[in-house]
């Protein structure tokens, strides 16, 4: 019996001999440029938007690769990036304390209220 | 929780259709899984670039020059997405692109296959596109979020790939006698290999797929490959060209086209490296990256000389 | 002053054109992804300028169009500097050339954009925008090579000194530029000289000595490289001819 946990091979999943799931030997090397997170505005009036990364030199080189990356197609009029690295991000194993509190104060929300529907537009 | 109940809790999540983000916990198979996938997918795009590419300088209009050249770049963009859904389960885009030049991560073998004419590119566009599209719209629903993310992109930018090479067809089919024959030849050249893109047949394993349980694919080869090919004998009508297919035929029981056996023998020697192309496409590769190595390295070394500078500035 | 306009536009278009035709075979086989989609970018603007220019030039003459024009006319009726019909090179060639060629193409549209015939003031008006683009990000790379590495500076220091006698060319002009845009040329190399001086500067770079300028593209007397680039780019043209595409 195989004992590997895929054998089957898929369209993307490119048939080989003893290729892949190997951790690979090489290491980045110093001259790698820093990546960076890419948000854009895709109109005045809206919230910038995570919309992918990029790698760049520096600041400057990685708006400009954002603009030819990211916008090709009229996708935006403002372009944010940060380096990836000064990203904090919530854990996930707190998710449960972080986020399950909020679940019971429907009271929060507009409607929880039941109130005659003459009311209009409150 | 022990790794039994993490194992559980993550198939819970799957089968309750729950993205899969970055930094939740996932069986390390699921991530490898999921690496060599996206990798591969990144490669075939970029490889991918250069059959096309062999013919921007000789687009035979101006308009064509411009559509082909935005098409490639667009691969470049796609590939480029896929990196970065790779970086996000902990591999670098460097990591992975010499994984790709040392022959350890492989790409796709349709790109093996060269360009002759320029009615390749109308094939290319609809044929492998086309076969590209399949799969990539079932990925838009795979389970890992970045890379199901990245897939919703691409498929965007898709939608006029297709598009274009359909009517580079269209056009040569109603030209002059030999721009038909050219148009005829490209479809009898790339018929097969796109119909090997889907990959072996699904019969060829029996073993249970944890790919389709943690819901990484979503459909099999031949589901992709059947649709594919009903989808296609449908289009050629159009052309008023015919598939190189002599056992293709509408089955009225199944509801769909059945088709000649694909020559497997030929799959797997390009497979295995014997295509057409394989050696000149990845020298291609290592050598932009290899002549490359300077430039990424002064862009790096200017940054630093500035960063530093202002470093010194605030001091 | 018809005749002049159309060659006028024709050397406009072929100047985009051919650099663009150049940029494009970085496509592919770019240092990185991000740069190989950034020369890709400023390829496609260049190609779309041309045909612009051709299409404008193509209704001047009548009965033609910009693929004709493109495509079938010879080498001797390319009037291109040689500038940017010389090989890819390194990057360090292809960033510094379109440095050289964007500050020259931005002062001059910026110029242009007031002109008076409405058709070459409207194309100005509409390209300029993607010409500040292109100063920026060559501008951007001249300096990073320049102040880079010892390597990367050497290189673009060689191409700076190889290539610094075919910037002459864009300010020298011809019969029918005088005639279409009069002494423009004279009055925007100055600010041309300076911008670049400043940027040559900030790239610790060392502006090349007075040196032999060469010409001839504009009056179609090209590089032997020109043959070569244009036997490639008009091969469906020429081998199947009267052909929609």
């Amino acid at each position: 019996m195989k004992s590997s946990f895929i054998i089957k091979q898929f369209y993307g999943d490119i048939p080989d001999a003893g290729s892949g799931n190997q951790t690979s030997n090489h290491a980045a090397s110093k001259n790698d440029w820093p990546l960076w997170e890419v948000f854009i505005r895709s109109k005045q009036g809206l919230d910038h938007k995570h919309v992918g990364s990029l790698h760049a030199a520096d600041a400057q080189m990685a708006i400009e690769n954002a603009r030819d990356v990211y916008t090709r197609r009229m996708e935006g009029v403002s372009i944010w990036v940060v380096e990836s690295k000064h990203i904090h991000a919530s854990n996930p194993d707190d998710a449960g304390s972080f986020y399950e509190p909020a679940k019971d104060k429907i009271y929060r929300h507009p409607t929880f209220y039941d109130l005659p529907d003459e009311l209009n537009h409150m | 929780m022990n790794l039994e109940q993490l194992e559980k809790a993550f198939q819970d999540k799957i089968d309750q259709e729950i993205k899969i983000e970055p930094k939740d916990w996932m069986p390390e198979a699921y991530r490898k899984t999921n690496i060599r996938q996206i990798s591969q997918h990144a490669h075939s795009e970029i490889v991918g670039m250069l059959p096309e590419g062999n013919w921007i300088s000789r687009a035979p209009s101006l308009k064509r020059k411009a559509i082909l050249l935005a098409k490639v770049q667009d691969e470049a963009g796609h590939g480029l997405y896929l990196y970065s859904a790779c970086e996000t389960l902990g591999i670098s885009r460097e990591e992975t692109i010499n994984d790709l030049h040392s022959g350890k991560a492989k790409y796709s073998s349709i790109f093996n296959y060269p360009t002759l004419t320029w009615a390749d590119m109308g094939a290319i566009g609809w044929l492998v596109d086309g076969a590209a599209i399949m799969n990539q719209v079932m990925l838009t629903r795979t389970s890992y979020g970045p890379y199901a993310r990245a897939m919703v992109r691409i498929c965007k930018e898709e939608s006029f790939h297709q598009r274009q090479g359909f009517e580079i067809l269209l056009t040569l089919s109603k030209g002059t006698a030999e721009q038909k024959a050219m148009c005829q030849d490209a479809i009898n050249r790339w018929w097969w290999p796109s119909l090997m893109m889907f990959g072996p047949k699904d019969t060829e394993s029996t073993n249970s797929d944890q790919s389709m349980k943690w819901k990484i694919k979503r459909k099999s080869n031949d589901e992709l490959r059947q649709n594919f090919v009903d989808m296609i004998a449908q289009q050629i009508k159009f052309l008023d060209m015919t598939l190189p297919d002599p056992n293709l035929k509408w089955n009225e029981e199944k509801g769909h086209y059945d088709f000649g056996e694909i020559n497997w023998e030929e799959f797997w020697n390009v497979v295995k490296g014997n295509g057409p192309c394989n050696k000149q496409r990845l020298e291609a590769r290592k050598k932009a990256w290899d002549e490359g190595a300077w430039v990424r390295e002064a862009a790096k070394a200017h940054a630093d000389k500035k960063a530093n500078l202002e470093k010194t500035k605030a001091a | 002053m018809s005749q002049d306009l159309i060659r006028y536009c024709l050397a406009t278009a072929d100047n985009a054109l051919i650099l663009g035709q150049r940029n494009a075979e970085w496509c592919g086989h770019g240092p990185v992804l991000e740069q190989d989609i950034a020369i890709t970018n400023i390829s496609l603007d260049l190609i779309g300028q041309a045909r612009l220019f051709y299409q404008y030039a193509a209704e001047l003459i009548g009965d033609t169009d910009e693929d004709k024009l493109a495509f079938l006319r010879t080498e001797r009726e390319f009037n291109n500097v040689l500038l940017v019909e010389l090989p890819v090179n390194d990057w360090s060639y292809t960033t510094l050339r379109q440095y050289f060629f964007s500050q020259y193409q931005q002062l001059l549209f910026e110029q242009l954009s007031r002109h008076s015939d409405p058709q070459i003031a409207a194309i100005a008006q509409k390209t300029k925008k993607e010409v500040d683009y292109h100063v920026t990000w060559s501008r951007d790379w001249v300096i990073r090579l320049g102040d880079g590495t010892t390597e990367s500076h050497e290189r673009i220091q060689y191409a700076l000194t190889d290539w610094w006698g075919y910037t002459g060319e864009l300010f020298k002009a011809t019969d029918y530029e005088t005639s279409i845009i009069g002494t423009l040329l004279t009055d925007i190399y100055t600010k041309w000289h300076e911008a670049v001086e400043a940027t040559l500067q900030e790239a610790t770079l060392l502006m090349p000595e007075k040196t032999f300028m060469h010409q001839g593209g504009k009056s179609g007397i090209h590089t032997e490289h020109m043959g070569r680039l244009l036997a490639e780019m008009q091969y469906m043209q020429r081998t199947y001819p009267n052909s929609q595409w």
